[in-house]
């Protein structure tokens, strides 16, 4: 998906560069890489930096960065394909999973504005109406109150001690990371997966209910709305 | 940034927050935050201290003796500046990556998961 993006805006003086939020680092994200084969840098950020330093809540989440190293537009959803998953009839005897789907396809996702908007910046730089000055790229830079910025340190404290093997000791964190800051959904679904998936099995994309956590995607997905699981572009 | 000490290396401290410190103060990119004396110790600055004034909060785990500061608050907002923040991390050979090393071009840098 990105490659595609990367081979069409490459001649034109863009770069496309992938970061995996992933704590199993290159055992995690490594397959995923291999299978697209990417032209494009495709790096691991085992410890979630990026998501701290750019404002990264869920993926995919992506920055816009000129020929100048500034942002234009600050961390936002970004949909270059519209999901399959969005075109399942969704029927009764699908169950849980037909009520995944059902909440997925309520999220708010235009591929076709945000390709079109990227296009329009390439082309048009700065004069694009989709680039943001630098004042208004702060502004809606996503807001950070104190508890939003405790939480990450939460979260880095949870990693830091799942990482150095002490699993049972970094749920504490990870729960209070989930607590202050609960419209993260990098912080939840990367704790799950610690907890939903078999030992050897990075990827889980059910993420259902369990007693560590005491909730799942689905659950938080209604909770929180699922018009809030991205924000629209614009 | 994680600590396992409240005395740390000033370059140790811009690496991990993008904060440098400087004659005028803790400054990123155009913004400037005045610091106390008080903040720099023998061997280094006192992180705490640095905390306290750019609005960082400070977690401590005591069993395991290591210590988290949160990002700043001062502006309120996720971007301090627009200057983008550098970003260095291996790509999945292990080689180092610098987004900084892009400059020149645009760039769509894009976050996803596995999970």
């Amino acid at each position: 998906m990105w490659q595609a993006l990367r081979t069409e805006l490459a001649p034109k003086g863009v770069e496309v560069v992938t970061v995996a939020l992933d704590t199993g680092g290159a055992d995690a994200a490594g397959p995923f890489i291999a299978a697209a084969a990417p032209d494009h840098p495709s790096l691991i950020d085992e410890a979630h930096v990026s998501a701290e330093r750019f404002g990264f809540v869920n993926v995919p989440n992506a920055v816009w960065i000129d020929e100048d190293g500034m942002i234009v537009r600050p961390s936002h959803p970004a949909h270059v394909k519209v999901s399959k998953l969005r075109e399942i009839e969704v029927t009764p005897d699908m169950g849980y999973l037909g009520e995944m789907l059902t909440e997925l396809q309520k999220f708010q996702v235009d591929a076709a504005t945000y390709l079109e908007a990227m296009r329009d910046w390439v082309e048009h730089g700065a004069d694009s109406r989709w680039a943001l000055s630098p004042e208004q790229v702060v502004e809606a830079s996503r807001p950070r109150p104190r508890e939003h910025a405790e939480a990450a340190a939460a979260f880095e404290l949870g990693q830091h001690l799942h990482r150095a093997g002490h699993r049972d000791d970094a749920v504490a964190w990870f729960k209070r990371a989930h607590e202050l800051h609960p419209e993260n959904w990098t912080y939840k679904r990367q704790a799950w997966t610690f907890v939903t998936t078999p030992e050897g099995q990075p990827s889980d994309l059910i993420q259902a209910d369990n007693d560590v956590y005491g909730t799942s995607w689905l659950d938080e997905v209604r909770r929180l709305g699922p018009e809030t699981y991205y924000e629209p572009f614009g | 940034m994680l600590l396992t000490s409240t005395t740390t290396d000033p370059a140790a401290f811009e690496d991990a927050t993008g904060w440098a410190l400087k004659p005028e103060g803790a400054c990123r990119a155009e913004l400037c935050v005045p610091l106390p004396d008080e903040v720099r110790v023998d061997g280094g600055v006192d992180a705490i201290v640095l905390a306290d004034r750019l609005g960082m909060p400070v977690l401590r785990d005591d069993t395991h003796g290591v210590t988290a500061l949160g990002p700043s608050t001062v502006v309120g907002r996720a971007l301090e500046s627009a200057v983008a923040p550098e970003l260095e991390l291996p790509d999945a050979d292990g080689n180092p990556f610098r987004l900084s090393s892009l400059h020149g071009r645009k760039v769509l840098l894009v976050a996803w998961a596995s999970w």
